[in-house]
């Protein structure tokens, strides 16, 4: 693991995320920007997979439950060659690819389709059922928002897991403390994410989200658990590394031109530092 | 297509729902990619035999429907053909947003059996008694419904079912006592009706399925009884409709009757309906529950509670003969 290269990667995987909401001008950027870090670790040191056989039986899977973070995905495919990078600047464009949450049908690398928040959860789960059933050596990471967690089925889908000792999943919850309407404390009081995980019978780990060490070794050590599922508590900042978005953690952003292009440049200077640290 | 037709009014001696439990047992021995998911209904329809010879392929998913629709379009991502049965009700109304979005609109394909369709429910009572089922299945893309009515029929859907590779599937079932209307050799072709009966004379055409078949012939026999021949159609699959033969039925005998174990707002009447109504506009009536919820009681209360008898499609077929 080359922790400098994955940040180099997560600040290319934000710039990109920034440069797809961009071409369509308006977006879930706050629940996308968060998600960097992750993806920059998944796709850049974890997974296994082939850009040029996206439906490779043995690649690890990725299931994002907050399908409304597509647009973090289609940077992170267009940056590990699934596709041109451009063609992903067509988001939400009649007739695109890359439509606001993650579709299996239409876009290369999207293992599941999620949008009707709980449902990726059951899915993700049932895709690591079947991986097991046939005895493959691949892991599913499924990624949850902290809100998307009011959805009970979040937590049948866990206990599915537990019950059927599928350890070769990963739950990720995006604990950005906000979703559509406000903080989620304010909205339905989770309490503790982690606890309750725990709670269910999962290997459960508290981190820092935008740390990609301390998510690499999470990682490391869920692979290392047997027999039961893994959940990492990402804690993370809502529109991390969007100018715009960042200081009130904004769900859907519409910022005016010249925010973006703020954001952009800001994007480009932190890509530049890292590179350069 | 052979048609062996015994329609003696009988009972079948088999439990109708033993139709899914053998015919899977044997199937899964053969194909490896068939997974069988239930949420704690395994007892009622004999499953558990499928855990026991299939441990790793054969599972619970207990009393958490949503979910279990959710793992089924997962495992079909991966290369699976899951089948999950649960009481009709919860398999169309509970899970439906899962069956559309993660499954159907996925384009993957999940094989829902729906057990007690709908009078036949009786002592769960109103709570359990699924009269849209159909309704909500006919209404998702690129589905296929279907609504048996014997043993045989049931058995023959559901040794096809995994050569349907687009869209979802519905089979809503009868668990326990049903009339055995065909005999050995009956072939069941998926979209395709069944003529039970034919001849130049026909004044009318009911076109029925599941528990109404039997009462369709019953129906027969009273209007023959009286100088009426009418034209039966078991109509097994409601989607994809067989539109060719309810056409030619429509233009050979000019009135229609629909009898179906099912709501008539958006079932079997409503796409027969639809069909006429674009091709060839065509009287028909309308046998089946008249946009009511059911209720608690023995199937053959209920059978008569909701005008779901011979009787019934008697009256309608002279009403359609008259409005012609």
């Amino acid at each position: 693991m080359n922790e400098k290269n994955l940040k180099v990667l997560a600040a290319e995987i934000r710039l990109e995320t920034l440069k797809v909401i961009h071409s369509r001008g308006f977006g879930h950027v706050g629940g996308s920007m968060d998600l960097a870090d992750l993806m920059a670790v998944l796709y850049g040191e974890v997974m296994k997979y082939d850009p040029k056989n996206p439906r490779w039986e043995d690649r690890d899977w990725l299931v994002l439950s907050k399908g409304h973070a597509g647009p973090v995905a289609y940077a992170t495919f267009g940056l590990m060659g699934f596709y041109p990078m451009e063609d992903a600047y067509t988001l939400n464009q009649p007739g695109t690819k890359f439509p606001s949450h993650t579709d299996r049908k239409l876009t290369p690398g999207v293992d599941l389709t999620t949008g009707s928040l709980g449902q990726g959860t059951s899915t993700a789960t049932g895709a690591a059922l079947a991986n097991k059933i046939d005895g493959r050596d691949n892991h599913v990471f499924c990624v949850i928002g902290d809100g998307e967690a009011d959805e009970g089925q979040v937590w049948e889908a866990l206990h599915f897991a537990y019950a059927h000792k599928l350890d070769n999943i990963i739950y990720f919850f995006d604990n950005n403390g906000y979703q559509l309407d406000g903080p989620t404390a304010d909205i339905l009081d989770h309490g503790s994410l982690a606890k309750k995980a725990e709670g269910f019978g999962l290997y459960t780990q508290e981190i820092d989200g935008h740390d990609v060490k301390a998510i690499y070794d999470a990682i490391q050590n869920a692979y290392a658990k047997k027999g039961v599922p893994s959940c990492i508590v990402l804690n993370t900042c809502k529109g991390k590394g969007a100018t715009f978005a960042e200081p009130k953690h904004d769900h859907s952003s519409q910022p005016k031109e010249d925010q973006w292009q703020e954001a952009i440049a800001a994007a480009e200077q932190a890509l530049a530092e890292i590179k350069n640290a | 297509m052979n048609v062996n037709l015994i329609g003696k009014h009988e009972k079948d001696p088999r439990a109708c729902r033993d139709a899914v439990a053998l015919p899977l047992k044997e199937m899964m021995a053969e194909d490896k990619s068939i997974v069988y998911v239930d949420c704690d209904l395994m007892g009622c329809i004999n499953t558990k035999q499928l855990v026991a010879a299939y441990p790793d392929r054969a599972l619970q998913a207990g009393i958490a429907e949503g979910n279990a629709a959710g793992v089924c379009a997962g495992l079909a991502a991966a290369g699976k053909k899951p089948f999950l049965h649960t009481f009709g009700t919860f398999a169309s109304r509970r899970i439906y947003d899962q069956i559309y979005m993660s499954a159907a609109y996925a384009d993957l394909t999940v094989h829902v059996l729906g057990s007690d369709a709908g009078v036949s429910a009786a002592f769960n009572g109103g709570t359990h008694m699924p009269l849209e089922d159909a309704a909500m299945y006919l209404s998702i893309p690129e589905s296929t419904v279907f609504d048996p009515c014997d043993y045989d029929q049931l058995e023959g859907i559901v040794r096809q079912l995994p050569g349907i590779t687009k869209g979802v599937t519905f089979t809503r079932f009868v668990r326990k006592d049903v009339i055995q209307v065909y005999g050995e050799g009956t072939d069941f072709q998926i979209g395709k009706g069944i003529v039970l009966h034919e001849s130049e004379n026909d004044a009318a055409t009911i076109i029925t399925s599941g528990i109404m078949v039997d009462e369709a012939l019953k129906a027969y026999e009273a209007l023959k009884e009286e100088g009426i021949t009418v034209r039966v159609i078991d109509m097994f699959t409601w989607k994809p409709l067989d539109e060719e033969l309810v056409v030619k039925a429509a233009k050979e005998t000019g009135a229609i009757v629909t009898a179906e174990n099912h709501n008539v707002t958006c079932g079997l009447g409503s796409v027969v309906a639809n069909c006429l109504a674009k091709n060839r506009p065509t009287v028909q009536e309308f046998v089946g529950v008249q946009d009511e919820f059911g209720e608690v009681g023995p199937q053959s209360y209920l059978m008569d509670r909701f005008g779901l008898r011979a009787a019934n499609i008697v009256e309608a077929v002279k009403k359609a003969i008259a409005r012609k």
